[in-house]
Parts: structure tokens; C-alpha cells; sequence
């Protein structure tokens, strides 16, 4: 069945340029509808749409929802602060009862690797894998890929870097996979202990200083580091992380040039990302945010068979 | 009195007696009565042709699961017996991580009489080598050798303590039985769910470095050496176990170590796609690390094949991969895969393969068996190298269908199995 993007969505990895190309091609004319006055457009009309999130999410579970409301698609949000496993039924049966219900897309945010393929594998229904542990997070993968094309013209040859916690971050992996792919150089800085150790075998470059990789690259995308591993012991303190590691104003005034400033979000003002650069003239955390909901209108609508060509006509309302 | 069975015509490959030659072995009252040239035809004798097959003495596994008592529901003593004799295994030692823990004589003694309830594969209990597995106060040793236990082992946890683990090397001398370690350092690996390399980063799973293994390695080494116990290393996965045990047995140290047939032949690969059938504990590894396991087999510093079976609950492996419990089932596809990426790969020849399959596991396990001498036990394996099949796991005679084969063609089967001049295991076709 599926389209051009097969039938689920799992992760960057198993995309091609091309594929990554189309969607964020796609994206492009589904932004303009959320700029106007009435923001619907009947595309998706008569779909269902389960979002089902396992993990408290509000901005993802918000931007998936408005990208569905917007297509006009039937949805229902499932939410489980716990596992599925401490609900006491397993995944696949949630999943099963599920699509007993006759539905046809799935949007899932779990807190283990591979919950979304495990699911893609076990259901007819199309699997948008909204986050699965610290594995990947493909649609955070591509608003930053089309917010950084939009801003730096491309991404072949541009050189990226992505700092802080990278071990467990699925919008690292998303982001190194996309980026690869799409022909960009990709470095990763941040504390040893937050980076997987075969690191150098994905494909990028390392840097210990984010001095150096602030010299190095065109764009910074800055991962939040959760509170959780200061407490499991990776790193010593909050502070000395800011003071090591960092985007400050001062660090980012010795660059040889402009940096465009990323970061998916919620950001620690203060520890990651100092609120000077987190609100400066170079950040583009906010366009990140509006392109998430025409990335995720753009894989609904491929994933849902829609013809890549539609979609202006989609965008005029008439597909 | 059963009939005399006599074996016709293979070839015997029994590396005790040095023999590799076309002949036969007589069975008598549950004993090797003869092993050697033509023997003739003793009146009433049941005759087995043994024609283009070999004829070993009874492979023993020293390591696996039969999950009784606790979860009968995944394998009994019974059905795991039936599964090692149709994988061509006489002999195997039950692990004592059951429900309660096998940590007392009476369990023990359980566990051995459901086995010779079962009537197929002889099944000797380990013991547990701490009071429920908490390696916190030294279980009865003495009371469960008494009771038939034959090696101790906490395995599926490491002994945490060393000093817990220098009593048992010392304290186990008096009844001559080897403790046998799972070597994992928690603190390093703890959350892991597959080996730390490339595939782990990119799937986003924690992984369990190399050295979580080799840091326990080198300490019950060095506690052995101190001691002068028989420490025995559980399922061996990576290069540097391998060149730390050497560095021991250079030194005089009573250290035999195993390997398990998926540590030989799968890599971290396996996991890709999220396959909880290629989960186990120690992980798969890198091929870096088979290579320098195959080489330790070929060499003598690893003493011996294993499986490590470990069935599951299909709806315990039917989940996210983190949350899926480790272990394969492994005693059906032992022989192929042993065959296949050691004897056919020129690893192994067709006697060291026996060698590490049933006489190294006798001498270190001090059982009976691993010999077609006259008077050993009737237990005899009976196989062909050279046969093709494809692993089907709703074939399995185990419970567990949990494995990383399924679907693959190996080369080499278990054809005749047999414990004390009985067969107990005939291949259908």
C-alpha cells in the first residue's frame, strides 16, 4: 500500500535522500495552510488517527495533533504515564485492540528502543514513530532538517553539530542519520560520558571542546540535558556542564561566523543554552516548532498514499 | 534384562581411547561391552546399522535451563531431557536459577529424580553457590553434593563479593567440584541490554561493554590462583576472556572455561530489526571476538561447547527488546551449528568437535561418560556431519521456541541418541 515513504515511518536511517527530500518538499506547501485564517484542509477526511503516547509529551503530542486536526483526519489521543508493561497489558495487545477499531494511522511515543517497528510489524495499520526511547525521533529529524535547508540554502556540504547529550537522544540519531544522508558533515560535542562510545563508527566527527565545534560548524542544534543524568552519575553538576559545555554568548562572539542556533526543545535556559542565544537573532528555535506541524502534515499525508504532486492541490483544498 | 544393542558399521571417533576408525560398539547391560573392530553378531543383539554416520561417546551439556521447579509452564525437567536427547545429548547440567532456587539438597535431589523420572538424558543439578542466589551467605555445598549436585553456580548472577567467591573456590577443594561463574560486572553493565559497539549506538540500546565480562574473568582467575579452587567460566563471549583465560592456564591456574554454539557463530548483527531472539546474556558479540573464541576452542584454552539453552515464554519475548528476558533455546541446534561454523569451517576436526562435546565436559565436570571405553557408560551419540536441514522451531521437542535460527540450514545431526544402551532418540527420517 503505502506511498513513496513505504507503510510506517520509523526512522531516518531507513529513509533515502530522496525520500527525505520529498517530504520535506511536501512540507513546504502544507506550512502556508497554517498561516491562514482557516487552517483545514479536507485531505484527510474520513481517516483515524490513534496518538499514542506512553511517555508525557506536550509539545510532539500537540504538533501531531495539530497537523492531523489541520488535514481534517479523525483523532484520538491514548495517554499512559507509565509503560505498557506496568498497565499490565503488553504493547501488542493495546496495539491490537486498537486497530480492532478499525483505524488507520498510528502515532506512538514509547520509552523503548524499537517499540514502533515492534508495532509496525505487528499491525496493518501506518506507524508514525513519534520517539521510541533513545533511538529515534524521525519528524523531530526532519523539521530540523527543513528548518536548516530553509536557513542555510541546503544541506549538502553544510556542516552540522550537535551538542550535549548525545547517548541518549533519539534526536541525535535522527538527526546524524538524516544529515548523513542528506550529504551534510555531521559532528556530535559533549562530555565523553554522554556519547555512545563507538561514536566515531556513525560517521561523524567528535569534538571535546565546544570552542572547537563552535569554530567548525554553520549550525549548532542543542540537545536539552535531562535532570535524570545528573543523578545516574554521567556528569558532576549542572553547573559545571554550563561551564564546560554550554552555548554561551561569549563562546559563540569568538565564532569566525554566523551560527544558526537549534534546539528541539524544552530547553534549560541557563544549564544547555544560555536565554541570550536561546533568544538571539541566529536561533531558529521557534521556526523549528512551526515547521514540526508541516513536516507531520507532510508524512500524514505521504504515508497515507497521498501523491507528492497533490499536494498544492491539497493545499487548495481541492485533492 | 534389555537386549545387547549393537552399533554396525560407523565410524567411532572417540578421542579418550585416541580411536578414529570404521568399526563397532557392543552395549551391555546399560555399558560399553565392546568398541572397536568387526564384533560379529552376539546372539539376540539388536543390530543398528551405523553405516556413513559417526558414532561418539554421549554429548553433555554442562550448561542449561530446564526451568523446573517454578516455571513449568516453559520447559520441565522432562520435556528439556526429550530436547537434549533428540539434540544428540546424553548428559546435561541443570542450572539452579529455578523457583525456589536449587540451594538446598532437597531441591536437589528433586531435580535428579525428575530427570530420572524422564528416562532420557541423564540430568546432574548444580547447586547454587550462595543461599537463593543472593551472594550473600555460602549455601550447603557439602550437603548437595551429597544429594547429587555437581558444580555449583549462582549463574545468571555474578558472585558480587570476591570474598564470597574465594570461600567457595576454597570450601568447594573438599568435595572436588568446580564453581562455575557468570561473569558480569553490574556496576559496568547494568541496564544493558546488547553488546556497547556501532549496532548498540545506532539502535539506541544501553550496551554491556567487553569488559563487564573480562573484569570478572581476571578476578576468579586470580582467586583460583590464590585458592587453588577449579574455577569454571561460564559462556565465554569475547577476545579478551580468551587471552586472560590463556594467561591463567599458562600459569598453572585450575581455570576451564565454555563457550556457547551462538557465541561461535552470530554476531551483534543479529540484534538489528530489534530481535529479541538474539537477546541473551553475555551478549552477541563482534566477529572479532568468534574469531578469537573459535581460536581458543582450537587451541585448548576454551575447554569445551555448551549451550547456555534457555527457554522463554513466547509473550516474554514477544515484546520491546529492553524489556525482553535474555536466553535462547539451544539444545536442538547445538550439533548443526557446531558442525556448521566449526567442523565444516575447518575450526575443529571431527574429533576435537567430539572432544569439546562430551569428553571435556566428563573430565571437567568429573562425570561419568565422555568414553566408548569398555565398561563406561552405554551413552552414545550417533550423528551425521554431512546432513542438511533447515531449523524449524515448532519441531522443537523443548518448550522454548526462542531462537535465532529458525528458518537457517545447517549441516550435521544428532540421527541416535542413546543413554544406557537405550535409545532415546531416533530422527524421524
Amino acid at each position: 500500500m503505502g506511498g513513496a515513504l513505504g507503510k510506517d515511518l520509523l526512522g531516518l536511517e531507513y529513509l533515502t535522500a530522496e525520500q527525505i527530500t520529498l517530504v520535506l518538499d511536501t512540507a513546504v506547501p502544507f506550512r502556508e495552510i497554517s498561516e491562514r485564517q482557516i487552517k483545514k484542509v479536507p485531505t484527510l477526511r474520513g481517516m483515524t488517527i490513534v496518538n499514542l503516547f506512553f511517555e508525557p509529551s506536550t509539545r510532539t503530542r500537540i504538533s501531531f495533533e495539530f497537523a492531523e486536526k489541520r488535514l481534517s483526519a479523525d483523532t484520538v489521543n491514548v495517554a499512559s504515564s507509565g509503560s505498557s508493561v506496568s498497565k499490565g497489558e503488553t504493547l501488542v495487545d493495546t496495539a491490537r485492540n486498537l486497530e480492532a477499531m478499525k483505524i488507520d494511522m498510528v502515532v506512538i511515543r514509547h520509552p523503548a528502543s524499537g517499540a514502533a517497528r515492534f508495532l509496525a510489524e505487528r499491525i496493518e495499520s501506518k506507524v508514525i514513530n513519534a520517539g521510541d526511547g533513545t533511538h529515534e525521533h524521525p519528524t523531530q529529524g526532519l523539521l530540523d532538517l527543513l528548518t536548516l535547508r530553509d536557513r542555510l540554502g541546503g544541506l549538502a556540504g553544510k556542516r552540522i553539530c550537535i551538542v550535549g547529550d548525545v547517548l541518549h537522544s533519539r534526536v541525535a540519531r535522527s538527526n546524524i542519520f538524516g544529515l548523513l544522508t542528506m550529504g551534510a558533515e555531521v559532528a556530535v560535542c559533549g562530555p565523553r560520558s554522554l556519547l555512545p562510545n563507538a561514536i566515531d563508527e556513525m560517521g561523524v566527527t567528535v569534538f571535546d571542546r565546544v570552542e572547537a565545534a563552535i569554530e567548525w560548524a554553520d549550525a549548532l542544534n542543542v540537545l536539552r540535558l535531562q535532570l535524570e543524568r545528573m543523578q545516574a552519575g554521567y556528569i558532576p553538576s549542572q553547573r559545571e556542564y554550563n561551564r564546560v559545555f554550554g552555548v554561551t554568548r561569549a563562546r559563540l562572539d569568538r565564532a569566525p561566523r554566523d551560527l544558526l542556533i537549534l534546539h528541539p526543545g524544552p530547553m534549560n535556559r541557563g544549564v544547555e543554552i544560555d536565554s541570550d542565544v536561546a533568544d538571539g537573532p541566529h536561533s531558529v528555535i521557534l521556526q523549528q516548532v512551526t515547521n514540526g506541524v508541516a513536516v507531520r502534515m507532510a508524512a500524514l499525508y505521504l504515508l497515507a498514499g497521498g501523491r507528492p504532486e497533490l499536494a498544492e492541490a491539497a493545499k487548495r483544498g481541492v485533492a | 534384562m534389555a537386549r545387547d544393542l549393537l552399533l554396525r558399521g560407523g565410524t567411532i571417533v572417540d578421542p579418550s581411547q585416541g580411536i578414529e576408525r570404521i568399526g563397532d560398539v557392543l552395549l551391555r547391560d546399560g555399558l560399553v561391552a565392546d568398541c572397536g573392530g568387526n564384533i560379529g553378531s552376539p546372539d539376540g543383539a539388536e543390530i543398528v546399522d551405523c553405516t556413513g554416520l559417526i558414532v561418539a561417546p554421549g554429548f553433555i551439556d554442562v550448561h542449561v535451563h530446564l526451568r523446573e521447579p517454578g516455571r513449568e509452564d516453559v520447559e520441565t525437567v522432562a520435556t528439556g531431557a526429550h530436547s537434549a536427547a533428540a539434540g544428540g545429548f546424553t548428559a546435561v547440567c541443570a542450572m539452579p536459577n529455578t523457583k525456589p532456587v536449587t540451594d538446598n539438597q532437597a531441591t536437589v535431589g528433586f531435580v535428579k529424580r525428575q530427570g530420572e523420572t524422564a528416562g532420557l538424558a541423564r540430568v546432574y543439578p548444580y547447586g547454587a553457590i550462595s543461599v537463593a542466589q543472593k551472594g550473600e551467605t555460602l549455601a550447603e555445598l557439602g550437603e548437595m553434593v551429597g544429594a547429587g549436585a555437581v558444580a555449583f553456580s549462582d549463574d545468571g548472577k555474578p558472585v558480587e563479593s570476591a570474598h564470597l567467591m574465594r570461600t567457595a573456590l576454597e570450601y568447594a577443594r573438599a568435595f572436588n567440584v568446580p564453581i562455575a561463574e557468570h561473569c558480569e560486572d553490574m556496576t559496568l553493565a547494568r541496564g544493558g541490554s546488547m553488546n556497547e559497539g556501532v549496532m548498540s549506538a545506532r539502535l539506541g540500546l544501553k550496551g554491556i561493554p567487553a569488559e563487564a565480562e573480562e573484569i570478572y574473568v581476571i578476578r576468579d582467575i586470580l582467586l583460583a590462583k590464590r585458592t587453588g579452587g577449579h574455577i569454571h567460566l561460564c559462556h565465554l563471549s569475547t577476545k579478551g576472556s580468551v587471552e586472560l583465560v590463556r594467561w591463567g592456564k599458562e600459569r598453572g591456574v585450575n581455570v576451564t572455561a565454555e563457550v556457547c554454539s551462538h557465541h561461535i557463530s552470530l554476531t551483534e548483527d543479529a540484534v538489528d530489526g530489534y530481535n529479541t531472539n538474539a537477546k541473551m546474556n553475555p551478549p552477541l558479540r563482534t566477529q572479532a571476538d568468534i574469531d578469537a573464541l573459535q581460536e581458543g576452542l582450537k587451541d585448548g584454552t576454551i575447554d569445551l561447547l555448551v549451550t547456555d539453552h534457555a527457554p522463554h515464554h513466547y509473550d516474554e519475548k514477544e515484546r520491546e527488546f529492553a524489556d525482553a528476558p535474555n536466553g535462547i533455546v539451544g539444545l536442538e541446534t547445538a550439533l548443526g551449528i557446531n558442525c556448521t561454523y566449526l567442523l565444516h569451517r575447518g575450526v575443529l576436526s571431527l574429533s576435537a568437535l567430539v572432544d569439546a562435546m562430551s569428553c571435556k565436559p566428563a573430565k571437567v565436570f568429573h562425570l561419568p561418560g565422555g568414553t566408548l571405553a569398555r565398561g563406561a557408560l552405554g551413552d552414545v551419540s550417533v550423528f551425521d556431519p554431512a546432513r542438511r536441514w533447515t531449523v524449524d522451531a515448532a519441531k522443537f521437542k523443548s518448550k522454548g521456541r526462542n531462537t535465532p535460527y529458525g528458518g537457517a540450514e545447517v549441516t550435521g545431526q544428532a540421527r541416535i541418541t542413546i543413554v544406557g544402551g537405550r535409545v532415546v532418540h531416533r530422527a524421524a527420517d
